[in-house]
């Protein structure tokens, strides 16, 4: 099953002399499991895409569907659809509010209506997921570091056991080593219970080295929508729309035109390494 | 002594119950030293909860040492009569950019600082000129700051800190909300104010392709100074950073890896031309 957006168009103040196009003629399809990284520069309209997902922000015109039914359709369920589709926000550490770090996860699962029981074992399940152990589970959210912090953010919506995990910038002001870690911990999600993942990023090599599929909104539009290396070989378009490719992307294309025969396709550090060993290599043997 | 001086500089969080007794000391900068010079571009990088945080704010006296003292322009901390001193010399950017403006029009928002402390409105609207051409923002100087982008508003904010004619700039993570694109316009205007003002910088950030045209570089870990010194040497030593939480630019363990793997290189390669150069000489002299 999946999600399809067709032909979504979102105005601002639609009717006013404020109008303005947030979303145009968007069409995309997400399947089950996908691991998917969206980029773009500040306003170009993927926090407004990512919240017509969840329901939260409603399509002027245009359709999106779940599962196959329209989100739009008399009866369905907004609320269902809420609690499959969970969006972690830009800095979630913002939005804990509870006295202590186990309450607040269990804060979800309780509004679905859960039991006590069950809404516990689905929090600890929760933390576990996202590395919370229980030694911290009685401390206020306040006592936690910035890394910490968003993991129990993070498994505040994961209690909820959303099949599609939407994440808003989830790294943004963490050091390197907390970067890798967040995200380490959402490709194991993705790897070991299967979720699907949306993944808003304004860092190229963290898109580059974890998603399948890159989707680059501009002004609105889905201008890219292809698997990563495919999307960085625009790497000139791309720097127009205020983004960028990784750097090792521009180190193969440097050494390309300095006369270095070797595949310009690269965009993680590993695969370069290979690349010009290879190149080296058969030079050597020459 | 330097444009910022610390000696001995130690802050504690103190943590109290319901009856105001000590619950929990924790220490956040441990026994930091340091000087910097005027006209220095200086970065300081660690980990979140190492204390950099914490030593940026005693810079312009947002936050006063436990123990130790810091002068800035020469001027103690400690001493309240020196607060609007220091507050001059030293202004801050903070992380992100909506916390920081207040006005509703951008050149208003420039000239909020000069126009509190009472300078002449002729010298108000000189410096907004100034400051806004400095920053490359003098086409949005009526407009609404909150229809301009994360890296036009950080470059609002450093213009509103240029007005009060500081010598000194400390900017936290001035880049960490920013697209790729915002984040090249703010470290390019740092870049600029540090080499044609000479404005000393301190720049914090975790990002660490901004940090390889500093002076100097100084990484902090638990409350202290554990590294110090140029980035080149700072970005030879790829493994003691990783303990530290942190990383190197891709070029540089790109560099690293196939050196290890027996390709002939530099050291510490820090930009791509430099690497391009590395492989080229090699591949040159396979091909010979």
């Amino acid at each position: 099953m999946a999600i399809i957006l067709e032909h979504v168009e979102y105005k601002y103040s639609e009717g006013t002399p404020m109008e303005t196009d947030a979303l145009h003629d968007v069409n995309l399809e997400i399947q089950d499991g996908e691991f998917i990284g969206l980029i773009g520069h500040t306003g170009s309209g993927k926090s407004t895409l990512i919240q017509h997902l969840n329901g939260l922000m409603r399509a002027t015109s245009g359709d999106i569907r779940y599962n196959g039914s329209s989100i739009y359709a008399e009866g369905f369920s907004m609320k269902e659809l809420r609690s499959k589709v969970g969006l972690v926000f830009q800095y979630p550490e913002h939005q804990l509010f509870e006295v202590d770090v186990f309450t607040d996860v269990c804060f979800g699962p309780k509004n679905q209506g859960l039991s006590k029981e069950e809404t516990e074992e689905r929090a600890k399940e929760a933390l576990s997921l996202v590395g919370i152990g229980e030694s911290y589970y009685k401390k206020s959210p306040f006592e936690l570091s910035g890394g910490e912090k968003r993991r129990v953010a993070i498994a505040g919506v994961l209690a909820m056991k959303p099949e599609v995990l939407i994440l808003d910038e989830p790294t943004a002001g963490l050091d390197p080593k907390g970067r890798d870690e967040i995200l380490g911990q959402v490709v194991r999600l993705h790897r070991e219970q299967g979720m699907t993942v949306i993944l808003v990023s304004h860092s190229m090599e963290d898109v580059a080295k974890y998603v399948d599929r890159i989707m680059v909104m501009n002004h609105g539009e889905l201008v890219f929508n292809d698997m990563p290396k495919a999307v960085f070989a625009h790497y000139k378009e791309l720097e127009q729309m205020g983004l960028a490719a990784p750097q090792v992307t521009y180190i193969a294309h440097a050494l390309k035109d300095a006369g270095f025969p070797m595949k310009t396709d690269v965009i993680t550090v590993e695969e370069a390494e290979e690349a010009i060993l290879c190149t080296l290599g058969k030079e050597r043997e020459k | 002594m330097g444009i910022i001086k610390t000696k001995n500089l130690v802050y504690n969080y103190i943590k109290r119950d319901e009856e105001e007794k000590i619950e929990e000391v924790s220490e956040a900068v441990k026994n930091v030293s340091l000087d910097i010079k005027e006209g220095e571009f200086v970065a300081v990088l660690g980990h979140n909860g190492s204390g950099k945080s914490t030593l940026a704010k005693h810079m312009n006296a947002l936050l006063l040492p436990t123990e130790g003292t810091i002068w800035i322009g020469g001027k103690d901390s400690l001493e309240e009569d020196n607060l609007w001193d220091i507050r001059q010399t030293a202004g801050m950017v903070f992380q992100n950019p909506d916390n920081q403006i207040i006005a509703s029009v951008v050149e208003e928002d420039v000239g909020f600082g000069p126009e509190n402390i009472g300078v002449p409105t002729d010298e108000i609207w000189k410096r907004v000129d100034e400051c806004l051409k400095a920053v490359g923002m003098s086409a949005y100087r009526t407009h609404s700051p909150n229809r301009l982008s994360g890296g036009q508003k950080q470059r609002v904010a450093i213009a509103g800190v240029m007005a009060m004619e500081p010598k000194c700039i400390v900017l936290d993570e001035p880049t960490a909300m920013l697209d790729p694109n915002g984040r090249r316009e703010v470290i390019r205007t740092v870049m600029e104010l540090n080499e044609k003002k000479g404005i000393t910088v301190i720049l914090i950030t975790h990002y660490m392709e901004e940090v390889i045209h500093a002076d100097r570089i100084i990484v902090m870990d638990e409350g202290e100074i554990v590294m110090e010194g140029a980035p080149e040497e700072i970005f030879s030593r790829v493994e003691e950073l990783k303990k530290y939480r942190l990383d190197v630019p891709q070029v540089t363990e790109l560099a690293y890896e196939l050196r290890k793997k027996g390709v002939p290189m530099r050291p510490c390669i820090l930009t791509v031309e430099e690497f391009v150069t590395e492989i080229m000489d090699t591949y040159r002299k396979h091909s010979e």
